[in-house]
Order: structure tokens, then sequence, then C-alpha cells
């Protein structure tokens, strides 16, 4: 764990910001006559926030006309999942071998490179950098029209693999760049001692720097997982197989399929099927998401 | 806010020590090892980034069809068409007005929302994950999510209106090109103002204080301490939110592709949509890459602008 992300995420992590200091009497007293109105406030808030995302996982077992589940409660919704097309079962697979695929591809691009301009100079070194930066500034639509072209004549549109590669370049920005500040925030000592006790370079980023950037690497992951398993427009446009669809696309494209009547109660399935995976890891990793913006957010 | 923990200090440290060597000989190998670690990167960026936008630029200039491929130049034909497109001026048009009402109505509801949840305390905490966690889910998962949410057939609004005798008649959210807006801003505010609302906590929490303290002690009320204190040093965090509200909404595809399907009567078509529907309804790659690349140029001299007047001021 390198110290410096360790103490951006306490002194920083807006979850648990630096306490305030106490207020004076007066200001106590203001904020007690303030507290009901906040109190109501925010909890209507939060109750906004949360309301269509519990809304949509009870519309998915209730029982409602016009969908699988015509009255009570129960899972018919997601037995017709299971039924459409090549199965929800085979667009969730789709959909993990996109989203693994272009983890893997990220990290390793994020580990080398990030590496290479955080601890090496070389000829061509800046140029590469605002390169990969430039990236954010070209619109997905732009790209995506060549790409069509040109992934069409390498005989990988229609494939996970080249819609990975589509999908890793567009982490590219972020992951580079914070894998740089990572390795750049460990000692040099450390690599150093690494070499002279006679790891090469490759041996000091595997054994020694690695080891060092874990966090970063999570931040990374976990931003590319969530991109590749919740992109639309990048398989609307490269994937034509109906079978080869990840969730996002088979999801959308079931509206439609039940002879023009739309099943609401189906969707409501699909999208707590595509939700779920996402809220779960947000939970779980939730500092590391937002250690990854700060970064971010901080350099502008 | 402890600047060194985000800047740590740049690689311009010394080589390690040569040791015996000539120092000039390890230095190219140091940078030789430099480029092999940077390899991947570049044949990356160059293949899927460099190419393409190449690519793209040629495709422009050429009679390019879906099923045909190149057909050889044509330009600018592409270009000159693109101006006799029924949609474009509507569609640019919706896009702007799309842009300013997201932007406007989104920043100031994520600074208040900040603004609420600034303390820490339990309760605070719970507040801002409730916000954060819809941006963990994707657009397109979140507009499927509104889709069912703004039906007649199951979405529960109407019926708990109707039961609480607020409104006679079914609430219609996506009938009329201005329900379809207002219905498809309330969604993207739901999807992205938890994103929002964290850079600006980041910006307030770099604020010292002692500048609060100071103002406190001169006697300033707290709407003098917002406008004067708050919203000043604010300035960088809430310009960054600007440049990634207005870029992010001009690009708007997935929440109109799924959620209004650009209806009612083509009222809510955005631009990329009419990228889309050029090259996959039209079959003109030709004009979707002409049109790319005109987006592309307004978007990076946007850029400049806005990166322009931010560093004037700073």
């Amino acid at each position: 764990m390198t110290a410096p992300t360790t103490t951006r995420q306490t002194a920083l992590d807006p979850l648990r910001p630096a306490s305030r200091p106490r207020r004076s009497a007066g200001a106590r007293f203001g904020l007690a006559a303030l507290r009901t109105p906040y109190f109501v406030l925010t909890g209507a808030l939060a109750i906004i926030f949360l309301f269509p995302l519990v809304w949509s996982a009870w519309a998915s077992v209730a029982g409602q006309p016009g969908t699988a589940q015509q009255s009570g409660f129960g899972f018919a919704n997601y037995a017709r999942l299971l039924d459409y097309g090549a199965g929800v079962g085979q667009f969730a697979l789709n959909s993990l071998i996109v989203s693994g695929l272009t983890v893997v591809f990220t990290l390793v691009l994020a580990l080398t490179g990030g590496y290479a301009f955080a601890k090496f100079s070389f000829p061509g070194k800046n140029v590469l950098f605002l390169l990969v930066l430039a990236i954010l500034m070209v619109p997905y639509a732009t790209l995506l029209v060549p790409l069509y072209v040109l992934l069409g004549n390498l005989g990988l549109i229609d494939t996970l693999f080249g819609l990975s590669l589509v999908l890793t370049i567009y982490q590219l920005p972020f992951s580079i760049f914070m894998m740089r500040i990572s390795f750049e925030a460990v000692p040099a000592e450390l690599e150093e001692s690494a070499l002279v006790d006679g790891c090469g370079t490759i041996g000091a980023l595997l054994r020694v720097l690695t080891p060092a950037v874990v966090p970063g690497l999570v931040t990374v992951g976990l931003y590319a997982f969530l991109a590749a398993w919740n992109d639309f427009i990048a398989p609307l446009i490269l994937i034509s197989d109906a079978d080869l669809a990840p969730l996002p696309l088979a999801i959308a494209n079931l509206r439609q399929q039940t002879m023009g009547a739309i099943d609401y109660g189906v969707t409501e399935a699909g999208v707590v099927v595509l939700a779920l995976p996402c809220i779960v890891l947000f939970l779980l990793l939730q500092r590391y998401y937002i250690s990854g913006f700060m970064s971010g957010a901080l350099k502008g | 806010m402890t600047t060194d923990t985000s800047t740590p200090p740049v690689a311009a440290r010394p080589e390690p020590a040569p040791r015996g060597r000539p120092r000039r000989s390890l230095h190219r190998r140091r940078s030789v090892a430099g480029i092999a670690f940077a390899l991947p990167t570049a044949v990356f960026v160059l293949l899927l980034f460099v190419l393409p936008l190449f690519t793209v630029g040629q495709m422009s200039l050429s009679e390019w069809t879906l099923l045909g491929g190149n057909l050889g130049l044509n330009a600018p034909d592409n270009y000159s068409d693109l101006w006799s497109s029924p949609l474009l001026w509507p569609s640019i048009g919706f896009t702007l007005l799309y842009t300013g009402i997201v932007t406007v109505i989104m920043l100031s509801i994520a600074l208040g929302i900040a603004l609420l949840v600034q303390e820490s305390t339990r309760w605070t905490s719970f507040l801002r994950t409730a916000v954060l966690v819809p941006s963990a889910l994707g657009l397109a998962s979140a507009s499927l999510l509104f889709f069912g949410l703004y039906s007649p057939n199951i979405g529960p609004i109407t019926p708990a209106l109707q039961s609480l005798g607020l409104i006679d008649e079914a609430i219609s959210f996506l009938g009329t090109p201005q329900a379809a807006l207002w219905s498809t801003v309330f969604l993207v505010i739901w999807r992205f103002t938890g994103f929002y609302m964290l850079v600006l906590l980041v910006g307030l929490q770099g604020i010292s204080l002692d500048v609060y303290e100071a103002g406190r002690l001169d006697g300033a009320s707290r709407w003098q301490l917002f406008r004067d204190i708050t919203l000043p040093l604010l300035r960088p965090s809430i310009a960054l939110s600007l440049i990634l509200c207005v870029t992010g909404s001009l690009l708007a595809f997935d929440q109109f592709f799924i959620l209004t399907r650009g209806g009612p009567d083509n009222s809510t078509v955005t631009v990329v949509q009419l990228i889309y529907r050029e090259a996959f309804s039209s079959f003109d790659l030709g004009g979707a890459a002409a049109l790319s690349v005109v987006v592309l140029l307004v978007l990076v001299v946007l850029n400049i602008v806005q990166f322009r007047a931010l560093r004037s001021t700073d």
C-alpha cells in the first residue's frame, strides 16, 4: 500500500471528511431550529434517489397485467428472461467475457504504460502521453464509425474480442493517468534497491512495484469493468449477431420482441440483472471508486 | 487541500546509480526499457485511435456506403449534403436546449446537495451513498429502468397521484415533445447528480475552515459566506463540472435512443443520434463520417475556449 494513496483516502475522502470544529452556542441553536426541515428535505432527497431502484426490483417480481407475472409475487419475469433468445445466461456470459477482456487489456496497458511514463524518460514520451489524453476529446461516435470499417477489414466486427479492444481504448486516458500517478508516488529507492539486487526492470516491476500500486490497479479495474459492463453504443454498432449481444443491448432489444407489445415486467427483471452486479461492486469498492475520482477531479 | 498528495514528485529523480558502468550506456538502456514498456500502449493508441481518426477523415471525403464500402473520393459532397438534411438544425437546436437545461439544473442541484451533506455524520454519509448509487448503473440500464417507470402500463406515478386525488387523467411522460424532454432530464439528473456532487464535495473540502472562521469573525451572514467565500474558492471544481457536463450532454445518445427513441415526431433527436441514423439507417457511412468530423471540431474548439477561459481566471 503506497503511503500517498492512503493519505489521500483518509485526508481527502469526501465520505470521511475531517470533522468540522464544534460550533458556537448560537450556531448550535440555529442548527436545532433548522434541523427538522433539514431532515425532511434530505430524507425526501434520499427517497427520490433510491425509489427508482427499489421500484424496479419490486416491479420485476410483482404481479402486473400484461407481464409474465400476472398476479401475486413470483419470478415469472425472470423465467421469461431465461427463455428469451439465447437466454439471459448467454447474454450475461457475453457481458462477462467483454468486461473481463476489457479489464485485462486495460490493466496490462495501464501497468506497463504507467510504469513507462512514471519511471523512464525516452524520446516521444510526452507526445505519446498527450496523445493518450487526447482520446478524451474525441466523441465516441466519431471513432465508432471508422472502427466499424477497420474492424470489419480485420474480421473483428461481430466479435467480443474486437468489442473489448474498442472499449479499452476509452479506458486508457483515465487508467494510464491514474497508474502514472500511482507509480510516481512509489519511492525511487524501492525500484533502485530492486535493480541493485539484480532484478531486471521487468522483475522490479512485477515483484517490487506492482504490489505497491495495487490500490491504483483496483480503481482502474473497477472503472474498466463498470464501463464495459454498461456500455451500450459500442455493441449497438459493432455487434449484429443477436446471440453475441451483451446484456444492455440484449435487454434493450428484448423490449420490442413480443408482437409489438412491450413487456415491461421482463424489462425491469433485465434491469435488475444488469444493475445488481454494479451496485454490489460499487458498495464493496466505494473507496476505490472515490479515490480514482478524486485524482481526476484534482488534476482537472 | 494538501496538494502534495495529488502531485507527487514528478519523475525528475536521478536514474539508478551507474555502478561502474559508463553512465551513457546505462542511460540508453534505461530509455530502451522505457520504450519497451510504452510499446503496447503506443501500438494500441496508433491502431485504435490515430488510424481511425485518419480513416474518418478519409471517409468523410469519400462516397462510402454501409454495404458497398469505399466508392472513391467525392469531396466535398458529404459536407455539403449535411446542410440539406431536414433533421440537422432541429437536432442541433434540441441538443443545445437539452445541454442548457441539464447543465443549469443538475449542477445547481449537485451544489445544493454537496452543501447539505458536507458535515460528517452517519446520516450524511448515508445520503451521499444514496445519491451516488445511481451512478453505478449504466446510462442504458437507467434508461430502461425509467422506460418502465414512465410507462402507462406499470408506471407507479400515475396511480399514486390518482389515489391521492391530485390528478384525474393519466400523465403521459413520453407522449409530447415537452414531456419527453423533461422526463429525460429527470432521468439524467437522477443518474449523474451524485457524480457532480462528488466533484463539488472534493472542492468544498479543499476550502480551509480558517477562511470561514475569519469571515464569521467579520460578521458575515450565511449567505455572504456562501457568495463571497464558497463560490469563488469553488471555482475550479465548478468549472470542471461545467466542462464535463456540457461535453457529456452535447454527446447524449443512450437516453434518447432507449427512452424516447427520438420521438415523438423526431422532436428529441440529438446530434449523435443523427450520426447513428445516417450510418445505420441511411447506410451512408461517408455522411456519418462528415458529421462526426464536424462534431469533433466543434468539441475541440469548445474545449480549447473553455480551458482558455479557465486558465485566464486562475
